[in-house]
């Protein structure tokens, strides 16, 4: 039953498969059937029970870190905005195995882009770090 | 939260009439799915309002509930049919049915049905046999609970129609429980609690020695938990652990459960895996530091453990691993060492590789070469 994050990039990550414009810049029927497809899968998530939690973040980000002693945390918007890596969104799922875990991102990544083509879009998978079992050996 | 008792209301003996009730229904003909469904209805209602009204005959009050959600349902079913008011009156006391143990057993068999997956059994077992609420269930695994409904019911639609007559696999059960154990000391649902309770349950239904032998080792290790974190919630390492915090009487009765299943064991039977780990845990609950354990004895116990498996490198690194440390101690540490580098090209066992060298070189007085492990 181990926990996996199936996480969405604007930019970074693998050369693009087949690469394709930003979002916004889709026809508008297309970005909706993207997005039907999206939730559609979560319905096919939470109907197998599988489905733990999703968020799309927008691209603004900042950078923040303590500034030390009575300083005022010090935030910057990162050196290379253009060109360093931006997570879009994040999908949690409790599987059965890693296997599984692939195959439900791929399926993500099947995703209609623009004109109905699938995306072939790449999804990174991490492994959520469960709390260390009860039952410890040695 | 097991055991808990809350407002007045007994929730660990409100959920211990869980699975007497629902066999009792399954066995006079109503579908598991069907009942269980209507049972886990009657206990959310009896959650809700035995606090204020407890009833005289708690058992009888859920059977009766869950039968009148059972019959709504079927009524519900049959759209057109005149709904017709019941009387909400104390039901009368049901008959004695079969003895509670069989009742467990006939769920366990249900619940770990070897078709389904390991989380459904397990969410399945929490349901029927443990009692548990869905919203509890799903809140000790960490997802939504319409996520855990589907899992349930899924589990569910998978069993329909299959006949429940045959005694079902013992060994799945006992990995459920053991699942169940170690899928929660740190949830908002104790599920290490859960879990011992359930195989107590189990070990009065059946005389199998492995379901004593997981109880035993449930219970061992439940004993040395208050040790387990330091006051930053780091896991602290069985050598620092003080044994002070240890439960004394949770290992008296561990070692007493052991020392039961062992003696069920002959030439022809060799101790499973349960017993074996039970052992090995008895030991160091037995030494007054980790020093001063057992350590050739628990070495017999890791060979004994590494000898059920084909390829133990590749199908139990942990064991092979409990060995390595056992040698080092024994036999010392260029010993261990050796015996923890059978490891090292194996995926799955290399961060145990790295904790096994880190211990093994600490332990013989090398911090440099320990931290860089």
């Amino acid at each position: 039953m181990p926990k996996y994050l199936l996480l969405k990039r604007y930019r970074g990550g693998p050369e693009p498969h087949r690469p394709f414009p930003p979002m916004d810049q889709w026809d508008p029927k297309d970005v909706e059937a993207h997005l039907a497809f999206l939730r559609h899968v979560t319905e096919m998530l939470t109907e197998t029970g599988e489905y733990v939690d999703e968020r799309a973040l927008t691209p603004a980000r900042s950078f923040v870190r303590y500034g030390g002693e009575d300083a005022a945390p010090v935030v910057t918007d990162g050196p290379h905005p253009e060109t360093s890596d931006l997570v879009a969104g994040w999908m949690m799922v409790d599987v059965d195995s890693y296997e599984r875990a692939l195959e439900i991102a791929a399926h993500i990544s099947s995703e209609p882009g623009p004109g109905g083509e699938p995306l072939h879009e790449w999804i990174e998978v991490r492994a959520v770090m469960e709390p260390g079992a009860p039952i410890e050996s040695a | 939260m097991s055991g808990a008792e809350s407002d007045g209301l007994d929730e660990g003996a409100l959920r211990a009439l869980v699975p007497r009730v629902l066999a009792r229904l399954v066995r006079s003909g109503e579908d598991f799915d069907a009942a269980e469904d209507a049972l886990q209805e009657a206990l959310i209602e009896a959650l809700r309002t035995w606090p204020e009204h407890p009833p005289r005959d708690p058992r009888a009050w859920l059977a009766a509930v869950a039968r009148r959600r059972l019959v709504d349902a079927r009524r519900s079913e049959a759209a057109r049919r005149r709904r017709e008011e019941q009387a909400l009156a104390e039901p009368a006391p049901e008959p004695g049915a079969e003895p509670p143990g069989d009742d467990t057993l006939f769920l366990l068999f249900c619940c770990c049905h070897p078709d389904l997956s390991p989380a459904s059994q397990v969410a399945l077992t929490l349901r029927a046999v443990g009692g548990l609420t869905t919203r509890e269930i799903a809140d000790a695994f960490y997802v939504p609970e319409a996520t855990m409904a589907q899992r349930v019911s899924r589990a569910k639609r998978a069993l329909r129609g299959r006949r429940f007559e045959r005694p079902g696999d013992l060994a799945v059960v006992l990995r459920v429980l053991y699942l169940t154990y170690t899928a929660g000391d740190t949830g908002r649902v104790d599920l290490t609690g859960e879990a011992i309770r359930l195989a107590r349950q189990l070990t009065l239904a059946t005389d199998e020695p492995e379901a004593r032998g997981l109880l035993a080792l449930m219970l061992l290790s439940h004993a040395r938990l208050p040790a387990r974190y330091d006051e930053a919630g780091r896991i602290v390492p069985l050598d620092r652990q003080d044994r002070s915090l240890w439960d004394e009487r949770e290992i008296a009765e561990g070692v007493r459960v052991l020392q039961s299943a062992l003696a069920a064991q002959t030439d022809e039977r060799p101790p499973g895996r349960y017993r074996i780990e039970a052992a090995v845990a008895a030991l160091h609950a037995d030494a007054p530091s980790a020093e001063e354990a057992d350590w050739p004895q628990i070495i017999a116990w890791y060979d004994e453990l590494v000898a059920l498996s084909a390829d133990p490198v590749r199908e139990d690194p942990a064991a092979v691993l409990g060995r390595a440390i056992a040698v080092g101690h024994v036999l010392g540490l260029e010993a261990g060492l050796r015996e923890a580098d059978r490891l090292r090209g194996g995926l799955g066992g290399r961060h145990r590789w790295h904790a096994a060298r880190g211990y093994l070189l600490e332990r013989a007085g090398d911090p440099g070469a320990a931290a860089e492990a």
